[in-house]
Protein backbone atom coordinates (compact mmCIF):
# COMPACT_ATOMS: atom_id res chain seq x y z
CA UNK A 1 0.00 0.00 0.00
CA UNK A 2 2.83 2.33 -0.58
CA UNK A 3 2.15 5.70 -2.16
CA UNK A 4 -1.49 5.87 -1.23
CA UNK A 5 -0.91 9.43 -0.04
CA UNK A 6 -0.21 12.43 -2.20
CA UNK A 7 0.88 15.58 -0.39
CA UNK A 8 1.29 19.08 -1.75
CA UNK A 9 2.48 22.00 0.28
CA UNK A 10 2.95 25.67 -0.32
CA UNK A 11 4.68 28.06 2.05
CA UNK A 12 3.57 31.67 2.32
CA UNK A 13 5.62 33.59 4.88
CA UNK A 14 5.82 31.04 7.65
CA UNK A 15 2.34 29.66 7.05
CA UNK A 16 2.37 26.30 5.40
CA UNK A 17 -0.66 25.10 3.48
CA UNK A 18 -0.93 21.33 3.27
CA UNK A 19 -3.15 19.53 0.79
CA UNK A 20 -3.36 15.77 0.83
CA UNK A 21 -5.18 13.20 -1.21
CA UNK A 22 -5.37 9.63 0.04
CA UNK A 23 -6.38 6.64 -2.00
CA UNK A 24 -8.80 4.60 0.08
CA UNK A 25 -12.20 2.98 -0.50
CA UNK A 26 -13.76 4.35 2.73
CA UNK A 27 -16.42 1.64 2.73
CA UNK A 28 -19.20 2.33 5.25
CA UNK A 29 -20.34 -1.21 5.91
CA UNK A 30 -23.89 -0.21 5.01
CA UNK A 31 -23.81 -0.86 1.29
CA UNK A 32 -24.80 -4.15 -0.26
CA UNK A 33 -23.13 -5.86 -3.14
CA UNK A 34 -25.57 -5.61 -6.06
CA UNK A 35 -24.73 -9.11 -7.28
CA UNK A 36 -24.54 -11.17 -4.13
CA UNK A 37 -26.77 -9.11 -1.86
CA UNK A 38 -24.20 -9.38 0.88
CA UNK A 39 -23.18 -6.40 2.94
CA UNK A 40 -19.79 -5.07 1.97
CA UNK A 41 -17.71 -5.00 5.15
CA UNK A 42 -16.68 -1.62 6.48
CA UNK A 43 -13.19 -0.43 5.67
CA UNK A 44 -12.40 3.16 6.45
CA UNK A 45 -9.62 5.31 7.81
CA UNK A 46 -10.00 5.85 11.52
CA UNK A 47 -6.97 7.88 12.41
CA UNK A 48 -4.72 10.21 10.56
CA UNK A 49 -1.69 11.92 12.04
CA UNK A 50 0.37 14.61 10.39
CA UNK A 51 3.67 15.63 11.92
CA UNK A 52 5.97 18.50 11.05
CA UNK A 53 9.63 17.90 11.94
CA UNK A 54 8.47 15.18 14.33
CA UNK A 55 5.86 17.35 16.06
CA UNK A 56 2.17 16.61 15.53
CA UNK A 57 0.33 19.44 13.81
CA UNK A 58 -2.91 17.65 13.05
CA UNK A 59 -4.56 14.58 14.50
CA UNK A 60 -7.75 13.46 12.86
CA UNK A 61 -10.33 10.84 13.79
CA UNK A 62 -12.56 9.94 10.91
CA UNK A 63 -15.82 8.08 10.66
CA UNK A 64 -17.44 6.35 7.74
CA UNK A 65 -18.92 9.60 6.45
CA UNK A 66 -15.66 10.83 4.97
CA UNK A 67 -15.73 10.44 1.19
CA UNK A 68 -13.84 7.76 -0.68
CA UNK A 69 -10.32 8.83 -1.63
CA UNK A 70 -10.36 11.48 1.10
CA UNK A 71 -9.10 14.98 0.54
CA UNK A 72 -7.77 17.06 3.36
CA UNK A 73 -6.35 20.53 3.58
CA UNK A 74 -5.16 22.62 6.50
CA UNK A 75 -2.60 25.26 7.44
CA UNK A 76 -0.05 25.64 10.16
CA UNK A 77 2.52 28.23 11.23
CA UNK A 78 6.25 27.97 11.67
CA UNK A 79 7.23 26.07 8.57
CA UNK A 80 10.04 26.78 6.17
CA UNK A 81 11.23 25.19 2.96
CA UNK A 82 13.06 21.94 3.52
CA UNK A 83 11.06 20.94 6.58
CA UNK A 84 9.89 17.38 6.82
CA UNK A 85 6.23 16.51 6.90
CA UNK A 86 5.03 12.97 7.63
CA UNK A 87 1.46 11.79 7.22
CA UNK A 88 0.25 8.49 8.56
CA UNK A 89 -3.14 6.79 8.44
CA UNK A 90 -4.61 3.66 10.01
CA UNK A 91 -7.91 2.10 9.02
CA UNK A 92 -10.33 -0.09 10.96
CA UNK A 93 -8.85 -3.28 9.55
CA UNK A 94 -5.44 -2.34 10.94
CA UNK A 95 -3.98 -1.44 7.59
CA UNK A 96 -1.84 1.66 7.54
CA UNK A 97 0.40 3.75 5.35
CA UNK A 98 2.60 6.76 5.75
CA UNK A 99 4.22 9.25 3.44
CA UNK A 100 7.03 11.73 3.81
CA UNK A 101 7.09 15.08 2.14
CA UNK A 102 9.62 17.88 2.06
CA UNK A 103 8.04 21.31 2.24
CA UNK B 1 1.41 -12.47 2.45
CA UNK B 2 0.52 -13.19 6.08
CA UNK B 3 4.06 -12.42 7.08
CA UNK B 4 3.82 -9.11 5.33
CA UNK B 5 0.64 -8.16 7.19
CA UNK B 6 2.24 -9.24 10.43
CA UNK B 7 5.34 -7.15 9.80
CA UNK B 8 3.23 -4.15 8.96
CA UNK B 9 1.30 -4.59 12.19
CA UNK B 10 4.41 -4.73 14.31
CA UNK B 11 5.89 -1.74 12.53
CA UNK B 12 2.77 0.31 13.12
CA UNK B 13 2.55 -0.57 16.80
CA UNK B 14 6.23 0.11 17.38
CA UNK B 15 5.84 3.49 15.71
CA UNK B 16 3.08 4.31 18.17
CA UNK B 17 5.24 3.13 21.07
CA UNK B 18 8.09 5.35 19.89
CA UNK B 19 5.72 8.28 19.58
CA UNK B 20 4.47 7.75 23.14
CA UNK B 21 8.02 7.37 24.43
CA UNK B 22 9.09 10.60 22.79
CA UNK B 23 6.19 12.40 24.44
CA UNK B 24 4.66 13.31 21.12
CA UNK B 25 1.36 11.86 22.10
CA UNK B 26 0.41 12.06 25.69
CA UNK B 27 -1.18 8.87 27.04
CA UNK B 28 -4.56 10.49 27.54
CA UNK B 29 -4.72 11.28 23.86
CA UNK B 30 -3.79 7.75 22.96
CA UNK B 31 -6.48 6.33 25.20
CA UNK B 32 -8.98 8.73 23.70
CA UNK B 33 -7.98 7.56 20.25
CA UNK B 34 -10.88 6.94 17.92
CA UNK B 35 -13.93 7.36 20.17
CA UNK B 36 -16.01 4.45 18.94
CA UNK B 37 -19.15 5.48 20.79
CA UNK B 38 -19.06 8.91 19.17
CA UNK B 39 -18.61 7.66 15.63
CA UNK B 40 -21.20 4.92 15.96
CA UNK B 41 -23.76 7.13 17.65
CA UNK B 42 -27.04 7.38 15.78
CA UNK B 43 -28.05 10.86 16.92
CA UNK B 44 -26.39 14.24 17.19
CA UNK B 45 -26.70 14.26 20.99
CA UNK B 46 -25.09 10.86 21.40
CA UNK B 47 -22.32 11.77 18.99
CA UNK B 48 -21.52 14.99 20.82
CA UNK B 49 -21.69 13.26 24.19
CA UNK B 50 -19.38 10.54 22.95
CA UNK B 51 -16.87 12.95 21.49
CA UNK B 52 -16.89 15.73 24.06
CA UNK B 53 -18.84 14.41 27.05
CA UNK B 54 -21.39 17.15 26.55
CA UNK B 55 -24.07 17.96 24.02
CA UNK B 56 -24.30 21.64 24.87
CA UNK B 57 -22.85 23.84 22.20
CA UNK B 58 -23.08 27.58 21.86
CA UNK B 59 -24.11 28.85 18.43
CA UNK B 60 -21.66 31.43 17.16
CA UNK B 61 -20.90 33.54 14.10
CA UNK B 62 -17.21 32.94 14.56
CA UNK B 63 -17.35 29.65 12.68
CA UNK B 64 -17.75 29.69 8.93
CA UNK B 65 -18.85 26.64 6.99
CA UNK B 66 -18.16 26.62 3.31
CA UNK B 67 -20.25 23.96 1.61
CA UNK B 68 -22.44 23.94 -1.48
CA UNK B 69 -26.13 24.94 -1.08
CA UNK B 70 -27.04 22.07 -3.35
CA UNK B 71 -24.84 19.01 -3.61
CA UNK B 72 -25.49 17.01 -6.73
CA UNK B 73 -23.64 14.00 -5.43
CA UNK B 74 -24.02 13.24 -1.75
CA UNK B 75 -21.03 10.92 -1.84
CA UNK B 76 -18.67 13.84 -2.25
CA UNK B 77 -19.64 17.05 -0.49
CA UNK B 78 -16.72 19.45 -0.10
CA UNK B 79 -16.78 21.14 3.30
CA UNK B 80 -14.46 23.79 4.65
CA UNK B 81 -14.74 24.85 8.26
CA UNK B 82 -12.84 27.86 9.47
CA UNK B 83 -13.04 29.73 12.71
CA UNK B 84 -11.68 32.91 14.19
CA UNK B 85 -12.19 31.74 17.74
CA UNK B 86 -8.94 32.04 19.63
CA UNK B 87 -6.93 28.91 20.18
CA UNK B 88 -9.19 26.27 18.63
CA UNK B 89 -8.42 22.81 20.06
CA UNK B 90 -10.52 20.74 17.73
CA UNK B 91 -12.86 21.02 14.78
CA UNK B 92 -15.56 18.43 14.22
CA UNK B 93 -17.79 18.01 11.22
CA UNK B 94 -21.21 16.38 11.54
CA UNK B 95 -24.08 15.81 9.13
CA UNK B 96 -27.27 15.45 11.15
CA UNK B 97 -29.17 13.45 8.54
CA UNK B 98 -26.60 10.67 8.30
CA UNK B 99 -27.08 7.27 9.96
CA UNK B 100 -24.04 8.14 12.07
CA UNK B 101 -23.79 11.95 12.22
CA UNK B 102 -20.16 12.37 13.24
CA UNK B 103 -18.00 12.49 10.12
CA UNK B 104 -14.65 13.77 11.24
CA UNK B 105 -12.89 15.21 14.22
CA UNK B 106 -9.66 17.14 13.78
CA UNK B 107 -7.42 17.83 16.75
CA UNK B 108 -5.31 20.90 16.12
CA UNK B 109 -1.89 21.66 17.51
CA UNK B 110 -1.20 25.13 18.92
CA UNK B 111 0.44 26.30 15.70
CA UNK B 112 -2.23 24.90 13.41
CA UNK B 113 -4.68 27.36 11.91
CA UNK B 114 -8.38 26.99 12.70
CA UNK B 115 -9.36 25.89 9.25
CA UNK B 116 -9.75 22.47 7.66
CA UNK B 117 -11.23 21.26 4.41
CA UNK B 118 -12.34 17.80 3.51
CA UNK B 119 -15.04 15.96 1.61
CA UNK B 120 -17.84 14.09 3.31
CA UNK B 121 -20.71 11.80 2.39
CA UNK B 122 -24.29 12.86 3.04
CA UNK B 123 -27.20 10.46 2.89
CA UNK B 124 -29.88 13.10 2.41
CA UNK B 125 -30.60 16.80 2.64
CA UNK B 126 -29.64 17.94 6.11
CA UNK B 127 -27.55 20.34 8.11
CA UNK B 128 -23.79 20.24 8.15
CA UNK B 129 -22.80 21.11 11.69
CA UNK B 130 -19.36 22.27 12.68
CA UNK B 131 -18.37 22.07 16.32
CA UNK B 132 -15.27 23.85 17.50
CA UNK B 133 -13.75 23.35 20.92
CA UNK B 134 -11.97 26.41 22.20
CA UNK B 135 -10.92 27.17 25.75
CA UNK B 136 -12.83 24.13 27.04
CA UNK B 137 -16.11 25.34 25.53
CA UNK B 138 -18.00 24.02 22.54
CA UNK B 139 -19.19 26.32 19.79
CA UNK B 140 -21.22 25.35 16.80
CA UNK B 141 -22.50 26.56 13.47
CA UNK B 142 -24.69 24.91 10.88
CA UNK B 143 -25.50 25.14 7.21
CA UNK B 144 -28.14 23.31 5.23
CA UNK B 145 -26.99 21.33 2.22
CA UNK B 146 -29.55 19.97 -0.23
CA UNK B 147 -28.57 16.60 -1.58
CA UNK B 148 -30.05 15.44 -4.85
CA UNK B 149 -28.42 11.99 -4.93
CA UNK B 150 -27.64 10.41 -1.57
CA UNK B 151 -24.20 9.10 -0.82
CA UNK B 152 -25.14 6.15 1.33
CA UNK B 153 -27.28 4.05 -1.02
CA UNK B 154 -26.11 0.87 -2.63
Amino acid sequence: MANSIKIKTSVNGDVCNVKALIKHVMETGQRKDAKTGKVIPAKFIQELVCTHNGKAVLNANWGTAVSANPYLSFEFNGAKAGDKLVMNWTDNTGESDSAEHTV
Amino acid sequence: MKRRVFLKGTLASSAVAVAVGAGLLNPRQVLAAWPKSAFEAKSMQEALNGAFGSELTEPTDAIQIKAPDIAENGAVVPVTVSTNLSNPESISILADGNPTPLAANFMLAANTAGSVSTRIKMGKTSNVVAVVKSGGKLYSARKEVKVTIGGCGG
